[in-house]
């Protein structure tokens, strides 16, 4: 049996803290690679920015789909209400629309939440249960107190010795190869 | 999040006491679910499962028998099980309020908290609609309340506030879920990553579902709660005024009034933070977690029940004055009859416990001390359960005499309410052994060190540093 070296995935490098994993990011960013993260175990202010991302779209997301449970809530009321079976009750109009509120209501938010949840799984890509990152033992730190940064080998601008470079100039603490 | 503007502007003390790293967070709050409970958590279990089963025995006997098994009676047809429902619903507004109002609030202190309190609402809001539901007597059609189309190609009456309520209730449980789901799943993953054996591994791995804790994950992640936060927010007004107006559009004196609505609000967030006092100094003291959720919460949580209760006292004298202003003698009634009438202990042991036990706040040596704290609470709770009691109870003397009755519950009514005391600490109590109690991402965020100096941000291009 001969041995086979598995393929590269990315490189996995330690840093010591929020502060220098926002300068890492920063880095990264202005040596033009793009397919990197920055695991952290929380959020970090300003690293958006940093890593040169746009605002996420989720607001978009979450907008549009508020608009279809208001305008489908009031359009199911007036239907069932008044179109499809109407019913005289306590002699109010059909389409009682100052009735409608509630449920109008309770509708647009339950389908904006819906949009923030589904749209954040899609957009996160999740559930994504196998990752190429959970081959590194290390890697396992990001849920405790770790900061890392992550590069993607197949990134047009990375290659091995220059990610290298980089990274312990930004002040790597570690440097390891992730396999694929 | 901005971590500094704590430390430097308002000059506060940290929010987690014992300068803790990053890792003893995961540690102290992971190993409540890895290590065996304490000893009291067994007897605990024992006793909410045995309750919740015999409600659930209770409450098939009441499918098969039917409503009449309650005490129920010609003036009062809804007893106990809309004061129940009215009062479990009550009780998980804190939880929302904490979770999403704080948060939009920029209050960080409730990071300890919110996990603990959001768990606290699915648990209420569940035990909540089981009343409703068994209350309408054939459960078995129970989908009718929905707008499903069903062989009398009837739809439901949209003008019904028993309707609005099946939306508003039903929204407010995924909502609150999907909120609470959301802000564990950092969480799962890190005991994904310590977790020993296989089977674990597997559990919190599904539910994690792949977390990374990259920024390209986090900035939606982020983004997606602020949203969740920003939906429930409106969320604690509405539901429980929707809940109001189950008795607030009837026209019978004592619940024809517009003052229902804020003064349900007001009450649920009451009740609430009384139900989230005495979970959490109970959890507190048996996890050891007293440097993560410190004096200082509880004491913040106290001044919210003193504003709260004094709201709710206020809305009882209003009630009254309004009762007297009016003229009408039906009302004027109504009010002397609740306070004077076959009722009148209810609503004394309601404004003892409402509005006389929360004024022991006033006094700093009184908020800061635990017993007083918990046994306040408790009568809080208690309290509020009976301002349900006695609302509901303005039935039993209607506008013609020779109907008036008086109503006790049965055996049946106290066994099924027991039995959702039950169900909510079972599933509280599986909830602390399983899922993290204390948002560790969020603790992590709010410690000083992880707090970045936005000075650095106006360095020049970082390509200049090389």
């Amino acid at each position: 049996m001969s041995y086979h070296r598995t393929k590269l995935a990315g490189w996995l490098a330690e840093f010591d803290s929020a502060e220098s994993l926002l300068k890492a990011a920063r880095g990264v960013h202005a040596a033009g690679i793009k397919k990197f993260d920055c695991h952290s175990p929380f959020p970090i202010h300003g690293m958006d920015k940093a890593m040169g991302m746009k605002r996420s779209p989720i607001g978009y997301i979450v907008g549009v789909m508020g608009t279809i449970g208001l305008f489908g809530a009031l359009g199911l009321q007036y239907w069932t209400s008044a179109v499809d079976y109407p019913v005289v009750i306590s002699g109010k109009p059909f389409f009682s629309y100052q009735a409608f509120v509630p449920v109008t209501f309770a509708l647009t938010v339950l389908l904006s939440a819906f949009g923030a949840f589904f749209g954040m799984l899609h957009l996160n890509r999740m559930p994504r249960l196998n990752h190429p990152l959970f081959n590194s033992e290390k890697f396992s730190r990001v849920f405790d107190g770790g900061f890392f940064v992550s590069i993607e080998a197949d990134d047009s601008v990375a290659d091995e010795s220059k990610v290298r470079d980089l990274l312990n100039s930004l002040g790597a603490v570690s440097i390891e190869e992730v396999e694929a | 999040m901005s971590s500094d503007i704590n430390k430097s502007v308002t000059m506060e003390p940290p929010l987690i006491e014992g300068n803790p790293t990053f890792e003893s967070v995961t540690q102290d709050v992971s190993k409540i679910v890895e290590r065996k409970p304490p000893k009291a958590w067994y007897p605990a279990f024992a006793v909410s499962a045995t309750a919740a089963l015999t409600g659930f025995i209770l409450v098939g006997y009441l499918i098969w028998e039917g409503t009449g098994i309650w005490g129920l009676n010609n003036p009062v047809g809804w007893g106990w099980a809309i004061v129940n429902f009215v009062f479990w619903v009550g009780i998980g507004h804190a939880g929302t309020l904490i979770s999403a109002i704080l948060f939009l609030l920029r209050q960080r202190w409730r990071t300890s908290i919110n996990r603990f309190a959001e768990a606290m609402t699915i648990f209420a809001v569940i035990c909540a609609l089981m009343f409703p539901s068994i209350h309408v007597g054939r459960i078995w059609v129970i989908h009718w309340t929905l707008p499903i189309p069903n062989q009398m190609a009837v739809w439901p009456n949209f003008r019904s506030p028993l309707l609005w309520d099946t939306f508003a209730v039903g929204t407010y449980f995924l909502c609150s879920f999907l909120f609470w789901y959301v802000g564990l799943i950092p969480d799962l993953a890190t005991l994904r990553e310590r977790a020993t054996s296989k089977i674990k591994k597997l559990f919190y791995g599904i539910f994690s579902l792949g977390w990374r804790g990259g920024n390209r994950q986090w900035r939606h992640y982020e983004v997606a709660y602020l949203v969740l936060a920003g939906i429930s927010t409106p969320l604690v007004l509405s539901v429980h005024s929707i809940v109001s107006t189950d008795f607030a559009t009837s026209v019978l004196p004592g619940w024809h009034t517009t003052i229902f609505p804020p003064y349900f609000v007001a009450g649920a967030i009451f009740s609430g933070f009384a139900m989230v006092m005495t979970l959490s100094v109970i959890a507190r003291k048996l996890y050891h977690l007293e440097h993560i959720i410190t004096m200082k919460h509880l004491e913040r949580m106290n001044i919210i029940m003193l504003l709260t209760g004094s709201m709710v006292g206020y809305a009882y004298s209003t009630e009254f004055f309004i009762a007297w202003y009016s003229g009408n003698e039906y009302e004027t009634f109504a009010f002397i009859n609740r306070a004077f009438g076959p009722y009148a202990w209810a609503y004394w042991i309601m404004i003892s416990c409402n509005v006389i036990t929360p004024q022991l706040f006033w006094f700093r040596k009184l908020r800061t001390n635990i017993p007083v704290m918990f046994v306040a609470s408790i009568l809080i709770n208690i309290g509020m359960w009976f301002e349900r009691f006695v609302i509901v109870m303005t039935l039993h003397r209607d506008f013609l005499p020779s109907s008036w009755d008086y109503y006790s519950p049965t055996i049946f009514d106290i066994g099924i309410f027991v039995g959702s005391f039950g169900l909510f600490f079972t599933l509280f109590l599986l909830f602390l052994r399983y899922l993290p109690m204390v948002a560790m991402s969020e603790v992590k965020g709010v410690l000083p060190q992880a707090a970045v100096h936005h000075d650095s941000s106006h360095a020049p291009s970082p390509g200049g540093s090389q």
